[in-house]
């Protein structure tokens, strides 16, 4: 199972080792990390799952559809690899993925 | 004794209150008790994705089954409880087991409003609410069949879309003069009219039900015109009541809900209430509210588990909501009861995306985006922050709506 870094606001880090097929969010949410609330479970409706993937990952995480990115466009402290973390599957290939919260989650 | 805090109800209100009383730090024994058998399940699925097959049951947990393990969450599903004794601070249950508690915590949600039809009785006839009911459902859908679905609401609406999906023939019969009348403007409703008839979908409204027949299994349904609409199933969709008895039998004071106060709190220091169940005061409309959302659920969950912990803090969240039908994504933010304008961006004539602006005395009060995220992310933002916004240039396209609020 791949490895997931899920780091808030203050810095501090939590590893996940999550199932391939499920969401990052999903695998937050069954954490229990705190900065990724997940509300809509999933549907691209609520932006309450914003993060930032580790630039050195962005590729892996893949292109956000158009919904996602014109939710994005509109979520509190937007930056270049601000994702909604119910779009990114996770797949073997991104065991070691780093992905920020935003403070405005906590 | 060990701190001891008992959730009854297995709803979305209680998956967040697990995790938010550890994470508040609730060190003591945290019981999480449900009628149903089955683990906290997200329900908006059970209408869409769940529905046509796109979700399976375990992709509806809210958390995996280990998220309660690691949380040490004693699980007592498929379980009743019949008594909340205030004074000696213990629940029963309905074997007749007593369970002490030090706080405790009702997530006991709504239940379907149930309309004693003539015939509703026969097989083929469900609502919509539980995993289970759904699951049932299954037996009689099917290419080339036919429902009818009574209740032009969002959950009637979303399943209409969902039977179309699967090559179903559907009716959708409602009471009043249009669809989802008591939630949304005109311009909405004709929209998703239109939207429902081009896709598929008879829609008929003032249309009042005489009964469903069919000798065991539901053959259609007579309307009070005396028409008769064919059906292998009919889904019977007209809101929710909530589940109070517990807590009235227990002496809480009840009022459209369970009451509560700016604190999830109910008139018992010791017992919280949370989600569809409450009756809350809401400072953004000041008005009392019992909402019917994920949302609210979650945010007053966060809010109960706050109070049981001794870190008191207010209640002040922005209501939304969402409906999934075809390809249209709703996203609502606000409440738009109460509305005297309403402003239309893009166009819901012709078109299948556009934003509904409610206001209220020039006050800006909801919107309702089809298709539209910038809008519902914008206005949700400037709603919760008390931000009005000029109609004329909410209708002008040319302006960004970034732009219109800033």
């Amino acid at each position: 199972m791949p490895l997931i870094i899920y780091k808030s606001h203050d810095g501090a880090t939590q590893e996940v080792h999550a199932e391939v097929g499920t969401s990052i969010m999903q695998a937050a949410v069954d954490n229990g990390i705190d900065g990724i609330l997940g509300e809509c479970g999933g549907c691209c409706s609520c932006a309450t799952c914003h993060c930032y993937v580790d630039p050195a990952w962005v590729a892996k995480a893949g292109e956000p559809d158009s919904t996602e990115k014109d939710m994005l466009d509109c979520v509190l402290d937007p930056q270049e690899t601000s994702r909604l973390s119910c779009q990114i599957i996770i797949t073997d290939e991104m065991d070691g993925m780093v992905i920020a919260m935003p403070e405005s989650q906590y | 004794m060990t701190d001891h805090c008992i959730i009854i109800g297995a709803s979305h209100a209680a998956a967040q209150l697990v995790s938010s009383l550890r994470q508040e730090g609730w060190e003591g024994k945290i019981s999480l008790i449900g009628d149903e058998p089955n683990l906290p399940y997200h329900r908006p699925p059970l209408s869409k994705a769940f529905f046509v097959g796109e979700k399976t049951e375990d992709e509806l947990l809210i958390r995996a089954a280990d998220f309660y393990e690691k949380n040490n969450v004693d699980l007592l599903l498929g379980s009743r409880v019949t008594n909340i004794n205030r004074d000696a601070k213990k629940i029963t249950l309905e074997d007749g087991a007593e369970i002490s508690y030090t706080k405790l915590a009702l997530t006991t949600g709504a239940r379907v409003r149930k309309i004693p039809f003539t015939g509703c009785e026969l097989a083929g006839v469900f609502y919509m609410r539980d995993l289970n009911d759904v699951k049932q459902t299954h037996k009689f859908t099917g290419p080339g069949k036919s429902a009818v679905i009574i209740g032009g609401g969002y959950i009637g609406l979303e399943t209409a879309a969902s039977l179309r999906k699967i090559g179903m023939n559907v009716t959708v019969i409602e009471a009043m003069e249009r669809v989802l009348q008591r939630v949304t403007a005109p311009e909405v409703s004709a929209f998703y009219t239109r939207i429902h008839t081009e896709e598929g979908v008879n829609i008929r409204t003032e249309a009042g039900v005489d009964a469903i027949v069919g000798d065991k299994h539901v053959e259609g349904v007579r309307l009070a015109d005396g028409t008769t609409v064919n059906a292998d199933l009919v889904i019977i969709g007209v809101g929710v009541i909530p589940n109070i008895e517990l807590a009235e039998a227990a002496g809480l004071t009840i009022d459209n809900g369970i009451a509560v106060n700016e604190f999830a709190t109910t008139n018992d220091a010791d017992i919280v209430a949370a989600g569809d169940c409450t009756n809350h005061y809401n400072p953004i409309y000041d008005r009392k509210l019992r909402l019917e959302s994920v949302q609210n659920a979650t945010d007053q969950a966060k809010i109960a588990a706050k109070s049981i912990c001794g870190k008191p803090e207010a209640y002040n969240a922005l209501p939304w909501f969402w409906s999934d039908q075809y390809d249209l994504k709703l996203q609502i933010a606000g409440l738009s009861q109460g509305f005297d304008q309403v402003v239309i961006r893009g166009d819901s004539e012709q078109g299948r995306s556009f934003a509904a602006f409610y206001f209220c005395e020039g006050r800006l009060i909801a919107v309702d985006a089809i298709n539209r995220p910038k809008e519902f992310m914008m206005t949700k933002r400037a709603l919760a922050a008390g931000q009005n916004a000029d109609p004329l240039k909410l209708a002008d396209e040319s302006i960004e709506i970034k732009d219109v609020f800033n």
